[in-house]
């Protein structure tokens, strides 16, 4: 804790050394200055992370010409972005075409306002925090079909429609695989969530049956929200040049990327404060070492799965998201909240983590295997010509 | 609304989206026309789909291509015999081996040159490594047109690197070979050389297992690819579709089996054939080919015999074939490539004609694609396995 | 069960991630301008001319017999031929090339003007680095600059330079066993004629 507190410390010494009207704004600029340029700087490596991961998953070394192993690659890639000319279509609706990536990335920082970063370092510590960040998270769908219909392009245009029926779609098992958690802790705020998670890694949420489930249910609603591979339709290359960002060039591109690099961070912080015990160490003895790095070790390991799938999966199509969305995310997540539900009745223990284990695992495969002998693929054998039968 | 200054100030044009009048359109809907290409990242080429669309639903569909023509014919027609075949290699710039064959088969034909027994194993062994490498890139492409960001493509390009390793070490050059002659090939093979090639195509199975468990049974490449574009046999059959897009529907034509060309009927393989005709049967098709173009390789690096590379006999300048005609084909890896020839007993063929499977399987791409999204159009695209020089030429 | 396929290929991606580090195999990547293959002995690029000895006008092979000008499927050669003419290496006087330009923007490196060159004058280079700042002027190779010596040629493409000398070593000892021939039936004939000579010398010597 003593990070924490000397961040605090510092906070305040700083916040009173301004003259009093000032100092609630001086506070509030000290409080989001560190989570902009931690975020901004951790995008930028991440954007290198991603790439040299890829590479090395496709059996490439990735970009090392830029500084040492390649670590001045974003440095570069930003003055490429930068330098670039920013080309707005003649026949675009400007204002609307301007305010799109502003807007994305605006809602994706401030998703990150109510993260607890460590113990009390916390932006904005509302009651409703988690509400809060759905709120703001839900107004990146109108940014993205701003960007989609400003541009007046079709791709764009169609980009766009994906983008906002795959999000609505996947709002809701997110939310309900959230709720599970919600309901066990019994509070709205972020720092409850945290704090029901202190006693080390046995009181981690993921290691519940809800929990688990809960996670893996979370963790591909946030691919889906997120627009990331397998779920990255709106921007499909192959079939959509880059979607809702294919007539932005320059610096206006190079925001939608932060952007969605920082709502992809917004997301695994959240993740990691629901599921991964947040800023707890999984051992109390390993405490000593700061929240803030423990945060920021589990939202990076979420981020490296999240490679890690990009690079082995293809995409699925828009109706096939769907049907995935509404016929197994959402039984699934609802089961899950039952089982959340069976939990708090039976106040935790083992009588309720063999029953909620049981309903999970049975609904899992039970509705899985009925799924599959619904639906119309499976592998296949093939046959081969015979010998003698050769025919013209 | 006062127009913002960075606004045109005169009524801003709408989409031009408009109804077609087509039977069938819904009242109130009005549908797009995309137009994908010839600079969309997933054509393969300089290639346009004029798309028009219901929602995503494609209604229609016109391929227009072109853009890479080359007047490869007209031009073989004022060039040597010899002097057309370094530019064979540029038809189906994957596969020049095969495209030499077939252009030397064909000129073999016209002018009655018999062809040794060695020269033949080597044309075998070297269009079934072509084979390998046009089917593993081929599938890459495919797989990285459904979204999977080029690992499979990755993938399949290491292996395709050790088979052009091969054709550098024999032929001097990796993609455009330009090794075959008529009556032979240009320069034979070492013992060395037949080393390597056993090694590669002794590691090459494993290779198949590992790309197999990375995709083949993965559910979303299952989704994506099965009931997708499919072919009915009788349609195939009437476009003169050909090559593994044939057999994925279930009809059993494979040159190889059927023509006889060659020495193929030495070596025992299976000619592998789809029930559905859908892109993953097409997919699948050439991952099961590949397994038996493996055992053909295998059989014919160890039973290759001794002799002349090349026909002593054949004329490599002056060469006049006598006058009349002939159709070569083979069973290039995107289907039957055929190349027809007229002599009137000049230097220069009277008249040069190239069968082009990839153009000729490309004609049923509508009726592929109407009723389906635009990302499945992506992909039957590229379960055809066009190559665009081919197309064009 | 849903799932299980991708499972399957994570632990292959995975497996590729790990083995990138470690396997020679799986990380193939060659980085170019540090690091190059070394080239095939096969492997050709674009023609160059051969020289014998140290100096390249005097040993240049090419007796611009302009077949090979005809021959180009791309026709990327041009060729002029000298007034003067100059040895080769049987002692012939042949013709010599005053122009011999190849613009290998347009070669293709198809290597059929080495196969028809009856002089073993025009093989194929290796080198494929000709990238330059000029547009046209560097692309297109003059005399001076295709010429290279038949040590370069060893050192590039061993065998094949090993079969060309034999090659020439052959004409050599045809020539020379044709020189020699030739010469024989001259002195035969000369023989003959002066025999003949004498002989009618003497018939006529009789006849007197």
């Amino acid at each position: 804790m003593w990070f924490e507190e000397l961040l605090i410390a510092i906070k305040h010494y700083l916040v009173l050394q301004m003259p009093g009207s000032l100092q609630p704004v001086g506070s509030a600029f000290l409080s989001c200055l560190p989570i902009m340029t931690s975020f901004g700087g951790l995008f930028a490596l991440a954007t290198l992370l991603e790439r040299k991961m890829l590479g090395r998953i496709q059996n490439r070394y990735g970009p090392n010409r830029v500084g040492p192993g390649g670590l001045l690659q974003p440095v570069a890639d930003g003055i490429k972005m930068l330098t670039k000319e920013d080309i707005v279509p003649k026949n675009a609706d400007h204002l609307i075409h301007f305010l799109a990536p502003l807007g994305l990335l605006v809602s994706a920082m401030l998703g990150l306002s109510v993260i607890p970063f460590g113990h009390r370092l916390i932006a904005l510590d509302i009651e409703t925090g988690i509400l809060f960040f759905f709120a703001v998270g839900a107004a990146s769908e109108l940014a993205i079909f701003m960007a989609g219909w400003g541009s007046r392009n079709k791709y764009a245009l169609l980009g766009a429609l994906r983008a906002i029926a795959q999000m609505i779609s996947y709002e809701i098992p997110l939310i309900l695989s959230a709720l599970s958690v919600l309901m066990v802790v019994g509070s709205l705020s972020l720092s409850d969530v945290v704090q029901a998670q202190s006693g080390g890694i046995h009181t981690w949420h993921i290691f519940t049956p809800w929990g688990f489930l809960g996670c893996i249910l979370f963790l591909i609603s946030t691919l889906a929200e997120i627009n990331r591979s397998p779920f990255d339709i709106p921007e499909a290359e192959s079939e959509l040049i880059a979607g809702h960002m294919t007539e932005y060039s320059g610096f206006k591109y190079a925001l939608f990327f932060m952007a969605e690099g920082v709502a992809m961070f917004a997301m695994c912080a959240l993740t990691a404060t629901l599921f991964l015990g947040g800023y707890h160490a999984p051992f109390p003895i390993l405490s000593f070492i700061p929240g803030p790095v423990w945060l920021f070790g589990k939202l990076t390991s979420l981020v490296l799965l999240f490679i890690w799938i990009r690079g082995t999966m293809p995409r699925l199509r828009a109706d096939q998201l769907m049907e995935f969305a509404w016929k197994f995310m959402l039984p699934m997540s609802v089961v899950n909240l039952i089982a959340a539900g069976i939990w708090v009745a039976l106040d935790g223990g083992v009588a309720a983590w063999i029953s909620s284990g049981l309903l999970n695992f049975v609904a899992y495969f039970g509705w899985s295997r009925i799924l599959s002998q619904a639906s119309r693929f499976s592998p296949r054998t093939y046959r081969y010509a015979e010998e003698a039968g050769v025919s013209e | 609304m006062t127009p913002s200054p960075g606004r045109p100030t005169e009524a801003m044009p709408q989409f031009e989206m408009h109804a077609t009048g087509v039977e069938g359109a819904t009242e109130g809907t009005e549908r797009m026309e995309v137009s994908m290409g010839p600079h969309h990242p997933s054509t393969h080429g300089v290639f346009r789909m004029d798309v028009e669309l219901e929602g995503e639903t494609i209604t229609k569909l016109k391929p227009v291509f072109g853009y890479l023509h080359r007047n490869h014919e007209k031009i073989a027609e004022s060039t040597s015999y010899l002097g057309s075949m370094p530019y064979t290699d540029r038809l189906d710039y994957f596969n020049s081996m095969t495209n030499n064959w077939a252009y030397a088969l064909s000129v073999e034909k016209l002018a009655g040159i018999e062809v040794p027994e060695r020269a033949e194993y080597i044309r075998v062994i070297t269009a079934e490594l072509t084979r390998l490498q046009n089917h593993v890139s081929l599938i890459g492409f495919l797989v990285q047109d459904m979204g999977a960001l080029g690992t499979p493509l990755m993938y399949a390009f290491r292996e395709r690197e050790r088979i052009l390793d091969l054709f550098e070490s024999l032929s001097g050059a990796r993609m455009m070979c330009n090794y075959m002659r008529f009556g032979g090939c240009r320069c034979d093979v070492s013992a060395d050389w037949i080393k390597q090639a056993q090694s590669v195509v002794e590691a090459f199975p494993q290779f198949l297992d590992e790309f197999e468990a990375l995709i083949s049974e993965n559910e979303v490449l299952m989704a994506r690819s099965q009931h997708v574009g499919i072919l009915k046999p009788e349609l195939a059959i009437d476009a003169g579709v050909a090559g593994p897009v044939l057999r994925a529907t279930g009809v059993n034509y494979d040159l190889r089996k059927v023509d006889g060309y060659g020495i193929y009927d030495r070596f025992q393989f299976r000619v592998p054939l789809g029930d559905h005709g859908d892109v993953y049967d097409r997919y699948m098709i050439r991952v099961l080919e590949m397994r038996e173009s493996v055992k053909i390789l295998q059989q014919a690096l160890a039973e290759i015999p001794n002799g002349d590379y090349v026909n002593p006999k054949a004329k490599l300048r002056g060469f006049r074939p006598p006058p009349g005609e002939a159709y070569g084909r083979i069973e290039a890896p995107k289907g039957e490539l055929g190349f027809y020839l007229i002599s009137d007993g000049s230097p220069k063929p009277y008249r040069y004609r190239v069968r082009p499977p990839s153009l000729i399987n490309l004609t049923i791409l509508e009726d592929m694609c109407l009723g389906q999204t635009i990302a499945d159009a992506v992909i039957i695209l590229g379960s055809i396995d066009i190559v665009l020089g081919e197309v064009d030429r | 069960m849903i799932g299980k396929g991708i499972l399957k290929g994570m632990v292959e991606t995975a497996r590729n991630l790990t083995g990138s580090f470690h396997d020679p195999d799986r990380l193939t990547t060659v980085e170019y301008p540090e690091q190059k293959i070394p080239a095939k002995e096969n492997a050709r690029n674009f023609p160059f001319l051969i020289y014998d000895g140290d100096d390249w006008e005097t040993g240049l092979r090419c007796v611009s017999c302009q077949i090979c000008e005809k021959e180009c499927p791309p026709q990327c050669i041009y060729i002029e031929k000298d007034k003067e003419k100059k040895p080769d290496f049987l002692g012939k006087m042949q013709m010599q090339p005053k122009i011999f330009d190849i613009d290998v923007s347009v070669c293709m490196g198809c290597q059929i003007c080495v196969e028809v060159c009856p002089f073993e004058s025009i093989r194929m280079d290796n080198d494929f680095e000709y990238a330059g700042s000029d547009r046209f002027k560097s692309l297109l190779l003059t005399k001076d600059q295709l010429a290279k010596s038949n040590k370069y040629y060893h050192s590039i493409h061993p065998t094949e330079a090993q079969e060309t000398d034999e090659i020439r070593v052959q004409k050599r000892e045809d020539h020379l066993a044709k020189e020699k021939a030739k010469a024989e039936k001259l002195a035969k004939a000369k023989k003959e004629a002066a025999s003949k000579a004498a002989l009618s010398k003497a018939e006529t010597a009789k006849e007197e």
